[in-house]
């Protein structure tokens, strides 16, 4: 077991490392293009990318999946509950990155984690973290864009996470809050990952990596697909003027633009890094991103279940005026 | 026996429901098979991440996708 891993990981290595010698060799070679044509600059970016961003979402994937097996969001839920405000927000903000979710089980997770004494904006602060910070997103901009944006998205995702469930905490929206679910009485439910062995939790690495990166490949492919479109065929400085810097109502377009938008990060991320070598703004373009991920129709829809308008208003007003700060902030000092 | 799936509707509560089906189907087992859409009902069995499977009222998993041989071992 432990060779057999061995051996696939220097294989990786070896692989990885050849990439751009490879991309070289197929568009120059192999389809003959000639050096500084649109046509070869689009493909030699696609050529590079695209397994290079699988290979990298593989092996991220695969160790997020053993991490994941250690946070189930029953654990979540009891680390949480009846945690005061502030220092809940950031522990919640951080098991949001962890603990495994789906959009699709938000209202299940929303009424376990209240019915169980989780407060309100703790509870917010988890909901908004678990979309934004994922390590799709962070494998995707760590591939394409570098580890300082990485990290940079990261935190500030964090901060937001935190700054939002706090502000809903502050603001005592709970009578809001379709009433049968406080009348709820969460039962008991079992523990069922209680007692992994090694290769357990092995296993939940590679079927991580079959369930997401299964999932998530068309998406990076077509965004890369998109993203080489523009490399080779939009002018230089073409998005200077329109999500440039000095346009100061790009910031909040991007984001009315991304909030009704649905695409995974995975579909998103090569896009942003296209526009962003075309003289588009930092800030602008990681808010668009924030935007699309953070805050989606269909889930702003399932939520509507437990939440009445005017929370999931607020909800939707404060994580869009935290992402709008940080497209802000990031235009003004980068 | 009764075999109850937890899961709005997503694909992957689709995909639970058939390899649960598929098993039964298989073992020619008469357990009763029963699909759970209403959140308030979800919450009720304590079910926080979906899809999730019960048996006999206990839930045995959550959140994933269950193995064929998951789903014969709770069945024997």
């Amino acid at each position: 077991m432990f060779a057999v891993g061995l051996a696939a990981a220097a294989a990786w290595f070896l692989v990885y490392r050849s990439l751009a010698g490879l991309a070289r060799w197929v568009t120059y070679g192999l389809a003959g293009l000639a050096p500084g044509t649109r046509l070869a600059s689009a493909l030699e970016f696609f050529v590079y990318e695209a397994p290079k961003v699988l290979m990298l979402l593989v092996v991220v994937v695969f160790g997020v999946g053993i991490v994941r097996s250690f946070f189930t969001p029953e654990r979540t839920r009891l680390v949480l509950a009846g945690r005061r405000e502030s220092a809940g927000n950031v522990l919640a903000a951080l098991l949001g990155t962890v603990t495994p979710f789906c959009s699709c089980s938000a209202v299940p997770l929303f009424i376990g984690f209240v019915t169980a004494g989780v407060p309100l904006g703790v509870t917010f602060s988890f909901l908004v973290s678990a979309p934004m910070v994922n390590e799709v997103a962070l494998v995707l901009l760590l591939g394409l864009l570098g580890w300082k944006v990485a990290a940079l998205y990261f935190v500030t995702g964090l901060l937001i996470a935190i700054f939002a469930g706090w502000t809903i905490g502050r603001l005592r929206l709970e009578r809001h809050v379709e009433p049968w679910v406080y009348q709820m009485r969460g039962a008991a439910a079992t523990d069922d990952d209680a007692r992994l062995t090694r290769d357990d939790r092995a296993r939940a690495g590679t079927d991580a990596v079959r369930d997401i990166v299964g999932k998530v490949w068309p998406w990076v492919l077509a965004g890369i697909a998109v993203g080489a479109a523009i490399h080779g065929y939009v002018p230089e400085q073409f998005m200077a003027g329109i999500m440039g810097r000095g346009a100061w109502w790009s910031v909040p377009l991007a984001v009315a633009m991304g909030i009704p938008m649905y695409s995974n990060a995975a579909g998103i991320v090569p896009v942003v890094q296209a526009l962003l070598g075309k003289g588009a703004a930092l800030g602008t373009v990681l808010a668009f991103m924030m935007a699309v991920i953070a805050l989606s129709l269909p889930e702003i829809i399932i939520l509507r279940k437990v939440l009445r308008p005017p929370l999931i208003a607020t909800f939707v007003g404060v994580v869009g005026t935290g992402i709008l700060l940080v497209g802000y902030l990031f235009n003004a000092i980068l | 026996m009764v075999i109850t799936v937890y899961g709005p509707g997503c694909a992957r509560c689709y995909e639970t429901e058939r390899v649960v089906r598929n098993v039964l189907a298989e073992l020619q087992h008469d357990a009763d098979l029963q699909k759970v859409t209403d959140y308030q009902a979800m919450a009720a069995a304590g079910v926080m991440a979906t899809p999730a499977v019960a048996v006999d009222g206990v839930i045995k998993l959550s959140g994933r996708i269950p193995k064929r041989e998951e789903v014969r071992a709770w069945l024997a």
